[in-house]
């Protein structure tokens, strides 16, 4: 360990107090960034909702993968930019009744965007949504594939 | 509203078959004729839903598909945990007529009232 604290022994109560409040402020700020992580991650105000989303990486290709309950293929839109995978798009409420709701679903405009780490190749990007799941496929571009070089050692 | 009156939040490792779950966000739209819940199970297909009634409460069970994808993982948010949510059902509700379908991660239940319990209007004789 690099660093070490020259005062371990024969502390103050005072500085004990403090070294209290120094630990009651990282819990606050644990079950803050537990609880209210998801929520506060989007740009913009608590209107707007933000889909989970993974990145899965093999030799050949990214898979792109966001949770997309209840949307219409028709609503998704995905653009592919500069190595940036932008997918968006509106979810609509299948709401009905006036009389009374009890709400704890996002509706309204999204936004996600990915930074690709290599470049991929943009014409044979594809995508499927089903269960509610958009999966979006890249290949990548050959000069980002790994290549083998055999030596043959003479 | 007093449908639904209250639900029980089981934390994961209470569940009897230890499953580990996440509570779906839901949303609970309400008409004179009955309920209608909606729960957020994105990643669960029509074989994964198990709806049942027992004791008054409604047990709704979403089983994940496990994800296929080709790969390791760079960066990861979704959980792959399978969803569960109980409700205390209103005793107005016809358990029998309960149905409910998934449509892209969207589990509907339909929960009608009895028919003797629907609001009526009465006319003067």
């Amino acid at each position: 360990m690099n660093i070490i604290r020259y005062h371990n022994q024969g502390r103050s109560d005072l500085a004990q107090t403090f070294d209290r409040f120094a630990a009651l402020r990282g819990e606050m700020d644990r079950l803050f960034d537990g609880s209210f992580g998801p929520v506060f991650r989007t740009p913009g105000s608590f209107s707007r909702w933000a889909p989970a989303l993974d990145v899965y990486q093999d030799k050949d290709q990214f898979t792109v993968v966001a949770e997309l309950p209840g949307l219409k293929k028709e609503d998704i839109e995905l653009s592919l930019q500069d190595g940036v995978l932008t997918i968006s798009g509106e979810r609509k409420q299948e709401k009905k009744s006036e009389e009374g709701y009890r709400n704890e679903r996002f509706f309204g405009r999204f936004q996600r965007s990915v930074t690709l780490p290599t470049s991929v190749n943009g014409d044979k990007v594809k995508a499927t949504y089903q269960d509610g799941i958009l999966k979006v496929v890249l290949p990548k571009a050959e000069e980002a594939k790994p290549k083998q070089i055999e030596v043959s050692i003479g | 509203m007093n449908i639904l009156s209250q639900e029980h939040q089981k934390p994961a490792h209470q569940s009897t078959d230890h499953t580990a779950y996440v509570a779906p966000y839901a949303d609970v739209e309400s008409k004179d004729s009955g309920y209608v819940l909606y729960a957020e199970m994105p990643g669960v297909n029509r074989d994964g839903i198990e709806i049942t009634v027992e004791d008054g409460n409604l047990v709704l069970i979403g089983q994940r598909q496990p994800l296929s994808v080709s790969g390791e993982p760079l960066h990861r948010e979704t959980r792959q945990l399978s969803y569960r949510r109980v409700y205390e059902l209103d005793p107005s509700i016809d358990a029998d007529k309960i149905s409910a379908r998934i449509e892209q991660g969207i589990l509907s239940v339909n929960l009608p009232k009895a028919e003797n319990l629907k609001p009526r209007r009465i006319t003067l004789e």
